[in-house]
């Protein structure tokens, strides 16, 4: 098992220096100048000697190796640099935000597990009933529909049945327990239930594989609490799916919130994502880029050593 | 929605122009006026972008205006209730020579900056200085503003003595401009970059908080030198996404949002609050233009230039976009309404302004089979912002039409938009002017050569032009300098290798409670907040 | 793969075309396809189907409620939601297709290359799959659109197709190289090998027809997948722009504000895009069940 750890752990190092160089040099031919439309972008006569003077203040009149040099030693020492926008360190802009984000992310993802036990048990016990139906198509459907929209309608839904909207500015959990949850829920809300629906979709088709094995077969025979109780027995094999498909799922959830946290003006690092991008502030893109890369990583290892804790034939394979 | 809304979602007035205005600015005057300041409370505002840093000097956008004004005094300010009137700030009185080359100010005595230190010449030195002579690594956005100064002295320490090369009809106003905030002298001399990440002034509101992409707050500053104001124990800038806005005013989330708001979201707050909201409406310091790629065949030639010019009705679109739209007032290259602006009556003559639409793209039409041009097919290129850009581009790709035209509509994303306006990567555009305050020398940056004036991106290169705008800046007798204007004008609307489609309406949505606040022509004027009080 | 007919002796086998097969055995997915195909059909006869030009601004009808004139209400211009609505199936299927083809075919030669060619070859493209696996799709696609900036050719924005089709590539991959490398143990490979066949010959015309099946249901499900992201897209502003129609763009702007004035105005264009990636994922999936059941995607 150590070694299996160990393993991983060496071979995330190679995948995030790929990651910074890819994005490091994918940036750099993106069109636009944020010096430009900083200075000139509200229609005021600045000066090309101005543009120059502040172009070089922030390094970007430095030749492409040198910036890259620059990046790669800052990243060895978990200095991720100024933002080209605000020019404070990056490491502070997103230690800000990403504490919001991450909790929608954890309350989506408990929402998600809430959601699909029960149901895709309900589902796979009751096969070919209407329960089955109605639980497979709101399971196909959360696939469908897109999250910025559910958010859209959970807005206009909140406004039209109870003229109420959630608060604007979030604050700490720990601060205003109510107060932030009645605002972060929302997001939560949009972003599980797509999470929730592939759970579902899981949990019903692996509880189906453990229904077929031979033991649960003779259980079916004595009535349905006993096939409960057998299935609770089963249950552990037919959640090993599930915690993979939410370790994978986890990057569409990063990807959902990115921009649901427009629709529902959360100043998460999804916003704070969209508005680098939009901005061309490199240095904020390829931090945040380095840092969802390393949240994706790390959850999927942590998703295969749950499993392997789990399943004990992992261990051994590794 | 998307991002760089800046300058995106602004605000709109469905009746026209002058007279509403002079009617709703006297009027919020009048019943300010009637009504005793009431101290205490939190102003809670909404702001639709956020200040890359704090320095006044460097940056342009309202944005920063908006939550940064409140703590800084400046020398000289707009007179809120009655624009374009100029009244001192820090400055008591002041003298102007009678050659018009030395201005000589008093400052108010007793003056304190935030951190208790007094306030003195040398102060207002040290901020101007960093404005016409930024050390290496400060920016100052409006440096040129100033190259007529020759120095800056301070003979005592409450009088600043500021002494030209040559005559600047503009120089006044330019004092009373929003950015230029006095910083502590002490401060700067320490460090030059100080104000970039430091709020320290002397105005009406210390520096709270800012919590980047969330709100920024200030505090009721007890020494500011204005016994009694002001009226707020503080305020507090939500900074969210223009989309929110609308909502948050309504739900009483903000009690006001400064910009402007357009005609839709206007009458959905007043809709859904009632009474709860009081709206202020002005024709707005801000306008759309046209402009054509010098460079670039078949806009090299004047004639087809010109031509394209004509066939937009810009009184037909006055009507017909200002019931969907914040453009509106038809006007030159100066604000219809300001006294430099040209009259209807000069305005009409001049080519593209004709009230004879027909007539105009009869002439148009000769011009382009003059001009060689048949069967012409453009790009307009355009930012992807709704309002008012997409709007006034779809209008315009329409009035083209009509003279035989066809134009491809590109529209890209704001950054994009403005790599390909410097790179001259277009053949024609829609651009905006948006300036602090009405005067010729700053409003026709947009009209001047390319050379002397980079954000002119139709690569225009009019020694004409260039001259009169010189001459003009250096008139200080009204009546010549609007002699010189309106030659401008003709001029650059016969060249047209920049010409207004319309000018803008803003119009403010204030909760009730917020008094004291004046409406002005320009959404960076007045918000300073020291005369805002909340009744309750 | 086929026709499953059994040695039952009761039961004659009958000869039917693959489309009638899967029909028959799949209900479900049969809907999906009905529903893609009234689409493909609504968006190449558009012009004829919609009541409306869907560019034509119409400013005595803004924002009017849906009634007999428009089905489906207008919009902030006063245009015919219905008719965009339509029109935008035409730029989210080009968009979903194209760029699936693209990441499924990319996605395919290499993942069959890497098993192919194996050793270092193998572990430079797996490397190169890793890392492209790092970032989360919406990620990668916003930072490829980013920096290709726009280039429409014939009314498409083709480097808006290359990045949606670029996070699926290393997906593809990863499942192609897998069903690849057990074709790879195959007789007639090592068969072709010893008859001298090129590397090209041999992966083009040996290995990768014998791993379509489980590539055309990427592909199917990778439709449904960019269809969704050409709208996320899109609403950031980022993706398609007015004013051409497009589902994720009417969301996109001031349409929020009309949540209570014209709620038709994010009604209908979300119903849109949940409607195709429901069709393609209906389809996918059945398609799955009757190709290779045991795929995980």
């Amino acid at each position: 098992m150590l070694s299996y750890i160990a393993h991983r752990l060496g071979m995330i190092v190679p995948t995030l220096i790929g990651v910074a160089v890819l994005c490091f040099f994918m940036l750099r031919i993106m069109p636009g100048d944020i010096v430009e439309l900083k200075l000139r972008g509200d229609g005021v006569a600045v000066t090309e000697e101005v543009i120059q003077q502040e172009r070089a203040r922030l390094g970007l009149d430095k030749p492409l190796a040198s910036q890259f040099v620059d990046w790669m030693t800052g990243l060895a020492t978990l200095d991720l640099g100024r933002s080209l926008w605000t020019d404070k360190p990056v490491v502070e802009e997103i230690g800000t935000r990403v504490w919001v984000s991450l909790q929608v992310a954890f309350m989506a993802t408990i929402i998600a597990v809430l959601i699909a036990i029960p149901l895709g048990t309900l589902s796979a016990l009751y096969k070919d009933t209407w329960i089955d139906y109605v639980v497979r198509v709101v399971a196909i459907a959360g696939l469908a529909v897109p999250s910025f929209w559910l958010g859209m309608l959970v807005i206009m839904g909140l406004l039209l049945l109870f003229r109420w909207l959630p608060p604007i500015e979030t604050v700490s959990f720990f601060h205003d327990p109510i107060r932030n949850l009645s605002i972060l829920i929302w997001p939560a809300l949009a972003v599980g239930y797509r999470y929730a629906a592939v759970a579902t979709r899981m949990m019903r088709s692996s509880l189906l594989e453990v229904l077929k094995e031979d033991y649960i077969r003779t259980a079916r025979a004595k009535g349905l609490y006993e096939r409960l109780i057998v299935v609770r027995h089963g249950l552990r094999n037919a959640l090993l799916p599930v915690i993979t498909v939410i370790g994978v799922e986890f990057a569409f959830l990063i990807g959902g919130l990115v921009v649901t946290e427009q629709v529902f003006n959360i100043n998460g690092i999804g916003k704070l994502f969209v508005q680098a991008v939009g901005r061309g502030d490199f240095t904020m893109v390829q931090g945040l880029v380095m840092l969802v890369a390393v949240i994706f990583i790390l959850v999927n290892l942590a998703v295969d050593l749950l499993y392997g804790v789990l399943d004990p034939r992992i261990r051994s394979k590794a | 929605m998307g991002i760089l809304h800046r300058t995106g979602r602004l605000a709109a007035l469905a009746t026209t122009g002058l007279a509403t205005t002079a009617l709703t600015l006297g009027l919020a005057t009048a019943a300010g006026a009637a009504e005793t300041p009431r101290r205490g409370g939190t102003l809670t505002f909404a702001v639709t972008a956020e200040p890359p840093n704090y320095d006044c000097h460097a940056n342009t956008s309202f944005a920063f205006i908006h939550p940064v004004a409140p703590h800084y005094s400046l020398l000289l300010k707009f007179d809120p209730a009655n624009y374009p009137k100029i009244t001192g700030d820090l400055a008591e009185s002041w003298t102007v020579s009678d050659d018009g080359l030395t201005f000589t100010f008093k400052l108010h005595p007793n003056v304190k900056f935030h951190d208790g230190s007094a306030l003195t010449a040398r102060d207002v030195k040290a901020s101007y200085e960093r404005i016409i002579n930024p050390p290496k690594g400060v920016v100052s956005a409006r440096q040129a503003t100033f190259d007529a100064v020759a120095s800056v002295e301070t003979p005592d320490p409450q009088t600043v003595v500021f002494k030209l090369k040559g005559a600047d009809a503009s120089f006044l106003a330019n004092l009373a401009s929003p950015w230029n905030c006095v910083y502590s002298a002490d401060k700067l001399a320490a460090d030059p970059k100080f104000p970039e990440k430091n709020v320290m002034g002397s105005g009406p509101f210390k520096f709270g908080e800012h919590v980047s992409g969330s709100h920024w707050t200030g505090q009721r500053f007890d020494g500011y030198f204005r016994q009694g104001e002001p009226y707020l124990d503080g305020f507090r800038a939500v900074f969210m996404s223009s989309s929110a806005v609308t909502n948050a005013l309504q739900g009483g989330q903000v009690q006001a949002e400064f910009r402007g708001l357009a005609p839709a979201d206007r009458d959905r707050v007043k809709n859904g609050a009632g009474d709860k909201v009081q709206v202020h409406e002005a024709p707005w310091l801000a306008s759309l233009i046209l402009v054509f790629n010098a460079k670039k065949k078949p806009f090299d030639d004047p004639r087809v230039r010109r031509a394209l010019s004509l066939a937009i009705d810009r009184w037909q679109a006055s009507t017909a976009l200002a019931k969907i739209s914040i453009l509106g007032p038809v006007g030159g290259i100066l604000r219809p309404g300001y006294e430099l602006a040209a009259s209807e009556a000069e305005l009409t003559k001049m080519p593209g302004f004709g009230k004879d639409i027909k007539a105009a793209r009869d002439e148009a039409m000769l011009l382009l089979r003059e001009a060689g041009v048949t069967g012409l097919t453009v790009n307009l290129t355009n930012r992807n912002v709704n309002m008012p850009y997409t709007i006034g581009g779809v209008y315009v790709i329409d009035q083209l039409r009509q003279i035989g035209v066809t134009v491809k509509h590109e529209q890209l994303e704001t950054k994009l938009w403005q790599s390909a306006m410097s790179s001259g990567n277009y053949d024609m555009a829609i651009d905006f002017t948006g300036d602090f305050m009405d005067d010729p020398s700053l409003n026709l940056t947009k009209y001047l050569s390319t050379e002397i004036s980079p954000v002119n991106y139709s690569g225009q290169a009019d020694p004409l032009l260039d001259k009169l705008y010189a001459q003009q800046r250096g008139e200080t007798d009204k009546a010549k300098r609007a002699q010189l204007v309106r030659e401008f004008e003709r001029r650059a609307m016969e060249q047209a290798y920049v010409v207004p489609i319309l000018w803008w309406n803003r119009s403010v949505v204030l909760s009730t409670d917020v008094k004291g606040w004046e409406m002005t022509p320009s959404h960076y004027l007045n918000q300073d907040l020291a005369d805002v009080w909340l009744a309750k | 793969m086929t026709t499953v007919t059994g040695p039952i002796p009761y039961r004659i086998p009958k000869r039917r075309g693959p489309v009638l097969t899967f029909i028959v055995q799949q209900p479900l997915g049969a809907i999906g396809l009905v529903a893609i195909v009234a689409m493909v059909l609504a968006s190449v006869f558009a012009e004829v189907v919609a009541p409306y030009d869907p560019l034509e601004v119409n400013y005595a009808a803004i924002l009017a409620a849906p009634s007999a004139d428009y089905w489906f209400g207008t919009d902030a211009f006063g245009r015919d939601i219905l008719s965009r609505v339509i029109y935008g199936a035409r730029t989210a299927l080009a968009v979903g297709v194209l760029s699936s083809l693209i990441g499924c075919v990319l996605g395919t030669l290499l993942g069959t290359a890497s098993a192919y060619f194996g050793s270092t070859t193998d572990l430079v493209i797996q490397r190169f799959v890793d890392i492209m696996l790092a970032f989360p799709i919406v990620v990668l696609a916003l930072v490829v659109v980013a920096a290709l900036g726009k280039n429409v050719i014939g009314g498409i924005d083709v480097n808006l197709i290359i990045a949606i089709s670029i996070p699926i590539v290393p997906k593809v991959a990863r499942v192609a190289r897998s069903a690849a490398l057990s074709v790879r143990q195959m007789p007639y490979i090592d068969a072709a090998r010893a008859a001298g066949f090129s590397h090209s010959r041999i992966v083009m015309r040996h290995m990768i027809p014998n791993i379509m099946a489980p590539v055309l249901i990427l592909f199917t499900a990778f439709i449904a997948q960019a269809i969704l992201l050409e709208a996320s897209l899109s609403f950031l502003g980022l993706g398609v722009t007015e004013p051409t129609a497009a589902w994720g763009l009417m969301l996109s702007g001031n349409s929020a504000d009309f949540y209570e004035q014209a709620p038709w105005v994010i009604i209908f264009p979300g119903l849109a895009i949940s409607f195709a990636v429901f069709a393609f994922n209906l389809f996918g999936d059945s398609l799955r069940d009757w190709l290779d059941p045991k795929l995980k995607i």
